[in-house]
């Protein structure tokens, strides 16, 4: 009886357990402090300005985010940045103008869907897809079925755009992330013996990763210490970078987003161990974790389409306008957001769309525009930006290191 | 060396496991039930001192005290509303409603603190002063030129979960309400006939339970200090695993439990293979309750069917 009854504990112990791993820590469908505005009418946000309104007929552009839960971080900067060029554009009164919906999706697959067809009742033409991976390559198949054109401004996965031809990216894939991570640091010297810790259960950590170890071997970069881990045993990283001291590695490749990242660089400081850090674009947030002691971040890289500290006209212009409006320095995700915006105009305005076109005739003209045009935007260089037909973007990096707690470009 | 930094790693883990696991084992041994919502009390607990630390700048001492206090209070408000309805419910429903609790508390949680992660204050700190004046603050103690790691907090861990194991033990057989404990554990109906309050005794039984998970709450972020909503799901689950590995219902079993749960599952990872460190966890609990099914402190209770 009793150990039918531990059996039966146990059985449910692993259920829980797995649960736990899957359900991912968002699975609070929970608010955030209420202080911001779910963006759910068009233009809506409450700190817009009055050119907010479009003026007569106006494209209807939708996405989803985590506007509350675990990376609020990511969902919020993409709104606020896309937003701000929608203002914009609608402020020139010229022939392209938009209305913005963004929907909170928590960074949940499941919700990112409902999101997904709350937009389509309300009746978008354009997507701007999700903002994290996960949710993503769940919107980006109603995208595909429904022929609905979608510019992603930040999901990285491979599997977003594979498989549908009017599912395009504006950020870096996730092995595109590792092969140039590794080649930025084989070819500025930042380190000979490499560690690379790891997420195992998550696609966009395993992506990078993968790639990463590729390009490392033919870039002749040594890695010694190899680790891992996943959601369920995220806390304790001593094994980890024991592994990586005692090995000797001078630099920590950190695949990963801020939140495991803040954890690895507390408790590598309490062993004494200071290497240098190199993140990715999950880096990005690392800055705003409450009560973070941002001297701790002191040094660490990281690979980002975006400088904010940029000085070219337009990065200035874009700065000022989010540090108005949202009191910090817009990230990369603000940024890809913004272009994003800006991209479809450019692409509308070449394929003389009008806002009466129903979404599969822009969907098609979208397709042909996208993989022909070059586009000029706050991320990337002056080179431009261009997109294969599979979806992904051509694009270059740019090298950031944290300063002073604030980001700062590298070259 | 490496292999002293990671015994000293996996018991200060194991310590915090231990000490959650306590409050599993103690409501498990006299309610019966399974709190599952046990980890997230150690995540509000977390909150608490959190807050009391950064927002009102309150003494780390004051913010830990303030924790057990709103933890002790919430303990027995949930046992109130949510479990004592239920006593004489099928086990199972007060299961479900435990994790409903369980949930209740993360999506409370969620609304009122939100879901961005905050980064608990360094509370086990030595400041020194250097003959020039400078300060430094130091976290840890370096023995054998550096190679050898030991920080404040895994020591005040160490220390915290001896003293509560050795302070719960001598409760529960020295005082008249440790024994009324051990009484409703053996048999309620019995306890009650001979003038114990069993509602009195189990809400106390909640109190001393949710107290101590205030106190893992504080240790768990000060070891590892981000600290979110979901904080406590996981260590939870492990914490729980732990107890019904010592032997649920027993004290020490609980503690042994936890000890060899974070071990195994430091040296898993460091030696074995990170990827199936979890499984490896689990699998050695598995062929312990096959050989020993009731943990490996529990007692074998013969039940007449």
């Amino acid at each position: 009886m009793k150990k039918k009854f531990l059996s039966i504990l146990l059985a449910l112990t692993l259920v829980l357990s797995l649960a736990a791993c899957g359900g991912d820590s968002g699975s609070g469908n929970g608010g955030d402090s209420g202080s911001q505005t779910s963006g759910d009418t068009a233009g809506g946000d409450s700190t817009g300005d009055s050119g907010t309104a479009p003026s007569g007929a106006a494209f209807k552009l939708g996405g989803t985010g985590p506007l509350t839960g675990p990376v609020a971080v990511y969902g919020l900067a993409a709104r606020n940045g896309a937003q701000i060029a929608v203002d914009e554009i609608n402020a020139e009164k010229g022939a392209v103008q938009f209305e913005l919906n963004y929907q909170d999706d928590t960074h949940d697959a499941e919700k990112a869907v409902n999101a997904y067809n709350n937009l389509k009742d309300w009746g978008m033409q354009l997507s701007l897809g999700s903002v994290t991976s996960k949710p993503c390559e769940a919107t980006a198949v109603m995208n595909f079925e429904d022929r609905v054109f979608a510019l992603t401004p930040s999901a990285s996965s491979l599997a977003t755009t594979e498989g549908k031809d009017n599912v395009f990216q504006m950020c870096f894939t996730d092995p595109g992330q590792g092969a140039k991570s590794a080649e930025y640091i084989a070819t500025q010297n930042l380190g000979a013996k490499i560690a690379v810790i790891w997420k195992n259960d998550d696609v966009y950590s395993t992506g990078i990763y993968n790639t990463f170890k590729e390009e490392a071997a033919k870039q002749g970069l040594e890695i010694v210490s190899d680790t891992t881990f996943n959601d369920s045993n995220a806390t304790d990283f001593s094994v980890q970078l024991t592994d990586a001291q005692s090995k000797g590695a001078d630099l920590v490749f950190l695949p990963m987003y801020y939140d495991v990242a803040a954890l690895i660089f507390v408790q590598a400081n309490t062993m004494g161990y200071a290497p240098k850090w190199f993140g990715v674009d999950g880096m990005d947030g690392i800055l705003s974790v409450d009560g973070f002691d941002t001297s701790l971040a002191e040094g660490v890289m990281l690979l980002t389409p975006f400088s904010a500290d940029a000085d070219d006209e337009r990065t200035k212009n874009f700065v000022t306008e989010y540090q108005s409006r949202h009191g910090e320095i817009p990230n990369q995700f603000a940024a890809d957001a913004y272009d994003c915006v800006y991209a479809y105009k450019q692409a509308l305005e070449a394929a003389g769309a009008t806002p009466d076109m129903d979404a599969a005739t822009l969907c098609d003209l979208m397709m042909e525009q996208f993989t022909s045009m070059t586009f000029e935007g706050l991320t990337g260089d002056g080179a431009g930006i261009t997109w294969e037909s599979t979806g992904a973007v051509s694009k270059s990096p740019k090298g950031m290191v944290i300063q002073n707690g604030a980001y700062v470009g590298m070259d | 060396m490496n292999f002293l930094n990671f015994l000293i790693s996996g018991i200060s883990l194991g310590s915090i496991y231990a000490i959650i696991a306590l409050g599993y084992t103690m409501v498990y041994g006299i309610a019966k039930m399974l709190n599952f919502a046990h980890g997230d009390v150690i995540m509000v607990g977390a909150y608490i001192c959190f807050f009391a630390a950064s927002s009102f700048g309150l003494p780390p001492a004051l913010g830990i005290l303030a924790a057990i206090a709103v933890c002790t209070v919430l303990g027995m408000v949930v046992e109130r509303l949510a479990y004592k309805p239920l006593r004489q419910a099928p086990s199972l429903a007060v299961l479900i409603t435990a994790i409903g609790v369980s949930y209740f508390l993360q999506n409370s949680a969620l609304l009122l603190w939100s879901s961005t992660p905050k980064m608990f204050p360094a509370f086990f700190v030595l400041k020194e002063t250097a003959a020039d004046g400078k300060e430094t603050v130091r976290n840890s103690l370096q023995l054998f030129d550096g190679r050898l790691t030991i920080s404040f907090v895994t020591i005040v861990t160490i220390v915290t979960c001896l003293v509560i194991m050795a302070g719960l033990t001598m409760f529960i057989s020295h005082t008249k309400m440790g024994k009324a404990m051990r009484a409703c554990s053996e048999d309620k109906g019995a306890a009650q006939l001979m003038g114990i309050n069993v509602d009195g005794t189990i809400s106390m039984t909640f109190a001393i339970g949710s107290g101590l998970a205030a106190v893992a709450g504080v240790l768990l972020c000060s070891a590892y200090p981000t600290l979110v909503p979901t904080t406590g799901s996981m260590p939870g689950i492990k914490a729980f695993t732990a107890a019904v590995f010592g032997g649920i219902g027993s004290i020490p079993g609980a503690f042994l439990g936890g000890l060899l749960l974070g071990v195994i599952e430091t040296f898993a990872k460091a030696y074995i293979s990170m990827q199936l460190s979890d499984a490896i966890v689990f699998a050695v609990l598995i062929i312990v309750l096959l050989v020993k099914p009731a943990g490996l402190l529990g007692r074998q209770i013969r039940e007449k069917v």
